[in-house]
């Protein structure tokens, strides 16, 4: 299957064109089946591939697919080329399979919406898009599916465009990751300017064999970091990721959750040997801004009451901790960490969807309680989410988080500690959500008017093509951490350390080796402290909430997310949104944080030299003649008599 | 003593490797003459007969790229005309534009009962006075073209003689161009009394042998100040820009298209001609001036583009930007000018005025079918719901402005790529990085007229744009071109790279 590689993002492409020429024709659900039959199909080819290079011994594990020469001009060479190798193929494989699960899932959500076939348009578009970015051979191509997720998520953010926010929500995900993307961009020239290629095995093995100066290493690492900030929506770029679930939940759910945010992560442990060439420095500037983000993203969350906002915050949280693992150097936990969060965050926000979904449109928590009693499998298939991200054993998401806080223990323990304290609030801010939602008093029959239903207003339970995909990513979150069991005694040898194996020739030079530290000689304390503080944060939760016996702190510094975004908009563009509102119409097209800031001064400034722009031929003569004087000034007397 | 000058050697005049030329040249006096004194000719034929016309120019010097390959550059005419695959490319590029102009133009003369030879016979005499920019090898001829063509585009901005804004247009645009060709021809003057000569090899030559003496070198530095001026008026680099967004605004669309397209292209063939080719001992006196005008241009085309509100006017802003995107490429070439072996500047400035010229037509062209609909009105509100009202426009403007900004898989991506990494490949590190912020300000500009197309909706009174066979031929062309040379760049990019050594 390896030299057919270029099936995975080819079949998703065909149904994005199939969509285009037909979708209106095929219409709801058909559309909706071709196109996650489409994702489904890529599904069975990267298995296929995974398992072919699954039999190849470790230092073999990689097959590169050149489909055409791209750009060959003299010394630059890059060609349109597919990378098959254990990161490249396990990115594959959960994109696509937890692609195809929330394709499934869609084809209910949207149903009976107007722009239904559009809606699957783009998401085929993205997929396609997302696998050529994990599986390009070299800095180019990735870029290129790079820049199409970031075009697709724009898209899709602002697809109910009708609503205000929705389109202001999409402008400022687009803007924002322009910021990110010169960072790739200029990562790129600057890898071509050193070693005259782009492509990742030079770029690696120039990191490995020495050859790269350690200074060029360290800028490209920086600047190929910057684009991941973007993409990863960690601090100080994640403005935008909690307002992009104005999209519809999937996307949130596909793009802002699992897959194209984890994106940053991906690249960096992509050119891992890179990281590892560059000064001391450079990782720890990583695993600083992870854990910081980690716990400033985890604190807002305990103030959230959207139930979407909730889990948007949490996704900046755990892409906190994916950071922060690669700044400690452990990538295999990265890695784990991106898997298990792609199942259990996946289905936190189709479960949400699906409460949504019940309670016609009803996004305050503090409108719901109760839920449980009329959505069973739901709130079954969330509280096992619940679990998976709280940390407790033997849910997915403590295996992989134990393994980081293990690497962060080994190498800083003043990042550990923020790691302990960001899972307690984890935890704490998740149990606090499944008993606003789930348990608690219903508080939605007060509000049952406003639904706009006549007489008795009940959730229902979602359609079982709805439920199908929560029920599988249920399975996924309880056993997902068997893929990478750590080294006990009780643990069978052959089932230890799957991922690492798996994942050797990629990551081998850039791992950390804690082997004989304090942290590896106690694990057991370790896993100890980390349980325990998944408890004690879901105790906290319960006796606040549900038990009531102390007050909740939920302060409004906190539900305005630290005042960062108001900061941000006073700091970059002055006194503020209402007089910017006043000043013209097209201020209204840009609103909110840095792109307001950066319009204004943009604008600002431009009106100035607008006014030289008076319609008057002898103002432009003279503005030419001031060109001509300054011009010979610098020929005659700088470069002349001088 | 004249009569010892009474042999005079006629130098040899090579007919076929003129023959671009003279086919534009042929095609303008066919129309003039027999389109004066025959009756009007069926429909769109006089528009067929120029389009006819600049593809056998194109195609003519396409013949003869392979010869110059083959045997090597040389001059023509006593020494006078460069014949190299720099020239054939800018003739290319010229005949390329030309032709989809011609296209344009036929139903909006057409359609406006103006239809009539003199409109497409200035084309031809334009794109012939750019063809003669691009393969000068004298400042001489140098200047004959560039009033050739300013002179014909000074008469084309006004030829909407109905409307007061085009004849203000063309008025404006003649005062000005006047101004700064007489800055160009005292330049021509200072650097002949420098050098003794107007030819470019013989100006080199005499850089090579002469010893500098005090005071002699001020005069060609003060010459090469005032060509600057000149060219820089034409390509629109600020501050010599200041004629752009109204000129633009105020000449027919198509017109328009044509000033963006062939003008700027011969212009910048002018200034690698005059400033890489001719002076490249004064290199590093010309580069930090050029560095200068790039990163004013960078900054105030896109920077403006963004508050402006007419589309017209926006995409002038915009060509001011591009402008300054080419002027990072041939700050790239300043580098090495007079090398032996030449960077990638020179290659990758061809390759963004080609790419340029044919994206700024289609995107003036879709302009110019919405404007017309409108009743001349060309506000960003003009362009509101074209998505719904004709979805296949509305998807060929988006082509066009994704690769004005440079996205890729775009033919406008592998231009900005060009530019840009030729400077870092000459280590220019600031300004690729200014070009590139620039690039993100003017995403924006692009990003507006999209919304407007797609996302608001229209008013319920506008009038669905007609789509003319012609033009939508054009339209669908460059599209076509702007696709394919995103996805397959490669071929292009080898034959620019081939253009490594000038006749002079």
């Amino acid at each position: 299957m390896l030299e057919v590689i270029w099936l995975i993002p080819a079949f998703p492409l065909a149904g994005f064109l199939l969509i285009l020429l037909f979708g209106r024709r095929l219409g709801d659900p058909k559309a909706g089946y071709l196109a996650a039959t489409m994702v489904l199909a890529s599904f069975v080819v990267a298995v296929g591939a995974f398992f072919d290079l699954r039999t190849m011994p470790a230092e073999e594990r990689q097959h590169v697919e050149v489909l055409f020469s791209w750009v060959p001009v003299s010394s630059l060479h890059i060609d349109m080329a597919f990378l098959a190798d254990p990161l490249s193929l396990t990115m594959c494989l959960f994109v696509t399979g937890v692609g195809f699960l929330i394709h499934l899932y869609a084809v209910g959500y949207m149903h009976g919406d107007p722009k239904f076939s559009k809606f699957f348009l783009y998401m085929n578009l993205f997929v396609t898009s997302m696998v050529v970015l994990v599986l390009g051979e070299n800095l180019l191509v990735t870029f290129l599916g790079w820049e199409g997720v970031g075009t697709c998520s724009y898209f899709l953010i602002s697809f109910w465009h009708t609503r205000d926010s929705a389109a202001t929500a999409g402008k400022k995900a687009f803007i924002t990751n322009r910021v990110g993307d010169w960072g790739v961009m200029l990562a790129m020239f600057w890898s071509f300017q050193a070693i005259g290629s782009v492509s990742y095995s030079a770029l690696n093995g120039a990191a490995e064999s020495g050859a790269l100066a350690r200074s060029t290493a360290t800028a490209i690492a920086m600047l190929l970091f910057v684009g991941a900030v973007g993409k990863s929506a960690q601090l100080p770029l994640y403005l935008w990721l909690p307002d992009a679930m104005e999209g519809p939940t999937p996307v949130s759910a596909l793009i802002h959750a699992a897959t194209m945010v984890t994106a940053g992560v991906f690249l960096m442990t992509r050119v891992s040997p890179v990281l590892e060439a560059s000064a001391v420095w450079a990782p720890q500037v990583i695993a600083w801004i992870g854990a910081l983000t980690a716990l400033f993203a985890a604190s807002i969350a305990v103030a959230q009451n959207d139930i979407k906002k909730v889990l948007a915050y949490s996704t900046v949280s755990q892409l906190g901790y994916m950071f922060l693992a690669i700044g400690s150097g452990a990538y295999v936990a990265a890695i784990f960490h991106m898997v298990t969060h792609a199942f259990f965050k996946a289905l936190l926000f189709l479960g949400a969807g699906s409460v949504i979904h019940g309670m016609h449109h009803e996004q305050d928590m503090r409108r719901m309680g109760q839920i449980r009693r009329y959505m069973p499998i739901t709130a079954g298939t969330f509280i096992v989410g619940w679990l998976a991200i709280a940390g407790v054993p033997p849910f997915a998401g403590f295996w992989s988080k134990d393994e980081i806080l293990l690497f962060v223990l080994a190498d800083n323990i003043a990042l550990y500690v923020i790691g302990i304290v960001t899972a307690l609030l984890t935890a704490y801010y998740m149990t606090r959500q499944v008993i606003m939602v789930f348990f608690g008093e219903a508080k939605w029959e007060s509000h049952a008017e406003e639904h706009g239903a006549h007489g008795e207003f009940k959730p229902h339970e979602s359609p079982p093509i709805m439920l199908i995909p929560l029920v599988v990513l249920a399975g996924l979150a309880i056993v997902g951490g068997l893929i990478q069991l750590p080294s006990f005694g009780w643990v069978p040898s052959g089932a230890q350390h799957q991922l690492e194996n798996w994942t050797e020739p990629v990551i081998e030079f850039a791992e950390a080796d804690i082997a004989g530290t304090w942290a590896d000689g106690h694990k057991l304390i370790l896993i100890g402290i980390a349980v325990a503080s998944g408890l004690i944060g879901i105790a906290l939760a319960w006796l606040v909430y549900q038990r009531k016996r102390f007050r909740p702190v939920e302060p409004q510094l906190l539900e305005e997310g630290w005042k960062y975004d108001q900061t941000v908009s006073a700091f970059m563009g002055g006194p503020g949104r209402k007089a910017f509102e006043a000043v013209a119409w097209f201020d209204s097209a840009v609103v909110d944080g840095a792109v307001h800031g950066v319009a204004r001064l943009v604008r600002g400034s431009a009106g100035e030299i607008r006014k030289a722009q008076t319609g008057n031929v002898r103002n432009y003569a003279g503005i030419v003649g001031v060109g001509v004087v300054l011009l010979l000034a610098w020929f005659v007397i700088f470069r002349g008599v001088m | 003593m004249i009569a010892q000058d009474d042999v005079f050697l006629a130098p040899d005049v090579e007919w076929y490797h003129l023959s671009p030329i003279i086919a534009l040249v042929s095609g303008a006096l066919l129309l003039l003459v027999v389109g004066a004194l025959t009756p009007r000719w069926p429909r769109g034929l006089y528009a067929y007969v120029a389009a006819l016309t600049a593809a056998v120019a194109g195609a003519l010097a396409l013949l003869q790229w392979n010869d110059v390959t083959d045997n090597g550059v040389s001059t023509l005419v006593g020494g006078a005309l460069a014949f190299d695959t720099f020239a054939q490319m800018i003739t290319i590029t010229i005949c390329a534009a030309t032709f989809l102009v011609a296209l344009v133009t036929d139903d909006e003369l057409r359609r406006a009962g103006k239809d009539g030879p003199e409109v497409y016979a200035l084309f031809l005499i334009a794109a012939t006075g750019g063809v003669v920019m691009g393969s000068a090898n004298d400042l001489i001829l140098l200047f004959l073209g560039l009033e050739t063509l300013s002179l014909a585009l000074y008469v084309l901005a006004a030829s909407d003689r109905e409307r007061p804004t085009s004849r203000e247009s063309g008025i404006k645009y003649f005062v000005l161009g006047g101004f700064a060709s007489a800055f160009f021809l005292y330049g021509i003057a200072l650097v002949y009394g420098g050098t003794q000569s107007t030819n470019i090899g013989e100006i080199i030559t005499s850089f090579q042998t002469s010893v500098l003496l005090d005071g002699k070198d001020t005069l060609v530095l003060a010459g090469i100040a005032l060509l600057i001026v000149g060219l820089g008026f034409k390509v629109a680099a600020v501050p010599f820009h200041v004629w752009t967004p109204d000129v633009y605004q105020g000449a027919p669309t198509n017109v328009t298209a044509f000033m963006a397209s062939v003008g700027k292209a011969a212009a910048f063939a002018a200034i690698l001609r005059v400033l890489v080719i001719a002076l490249p001992f004064h290199r590093d006196d010309w580069r930090p001036a050029i560095w200068v005008l790039a990163v004013l241009s960078l900054v105030v085309g896109s920077v403006l583009a963004v508050v402006q509100t007419d589309v017209k006017r926006m995409l002038a802003y915009s060509s001011i930007s591009h402008a300054g995107f080419i002027l990072v490429g041939v700050e790239a070439a300043g580098h090495d000018a007079g090398e032996r072996v030449l960077g990638d500047g020179m290659p990758s400035v061809l390759t963004y005025l080609l790419l340029y010229s044919v994206l700024t037509v289609g995107s003036f062209a879709v302009v110019a079918l919405v404007a017309r609909s409108n009743g001349g009105d060309t506000s960003l509100d003009a362009f509101k719901g074209l998505a719904a009202r004709r979805p296949t426009l509305a998807l060929a403007l988006t082509i066009f402005l994704l690769a004005q900004a440079g996205v890729p898989l775009t033919s406008g991506f592998i231009a900005k790529w060009g530019v840009i990494q030729a400077a870092v490949a000459e280590q220019s590190y600031a300004i690729a990085i200014i070009a590139m912020v620039a690039a993100v300000i003017a995403a924006y500009l692009y990003l507006r007229i999209m919304v407007s197309t797609w996302l608001e909706a229209g008013d319920d009174s506008t009038v669905r744009e007609a789509v003319p066979m012609s033009t939508g031929l054009a339209i669908t062309a460059a599209a076509a071109f702007t696709i394919l040379i995103g996805v397959w760049p490669g071929w292009l990019l080898d034959a620019a790279q081939s253009v490594t050594t000038y006749a002079r």
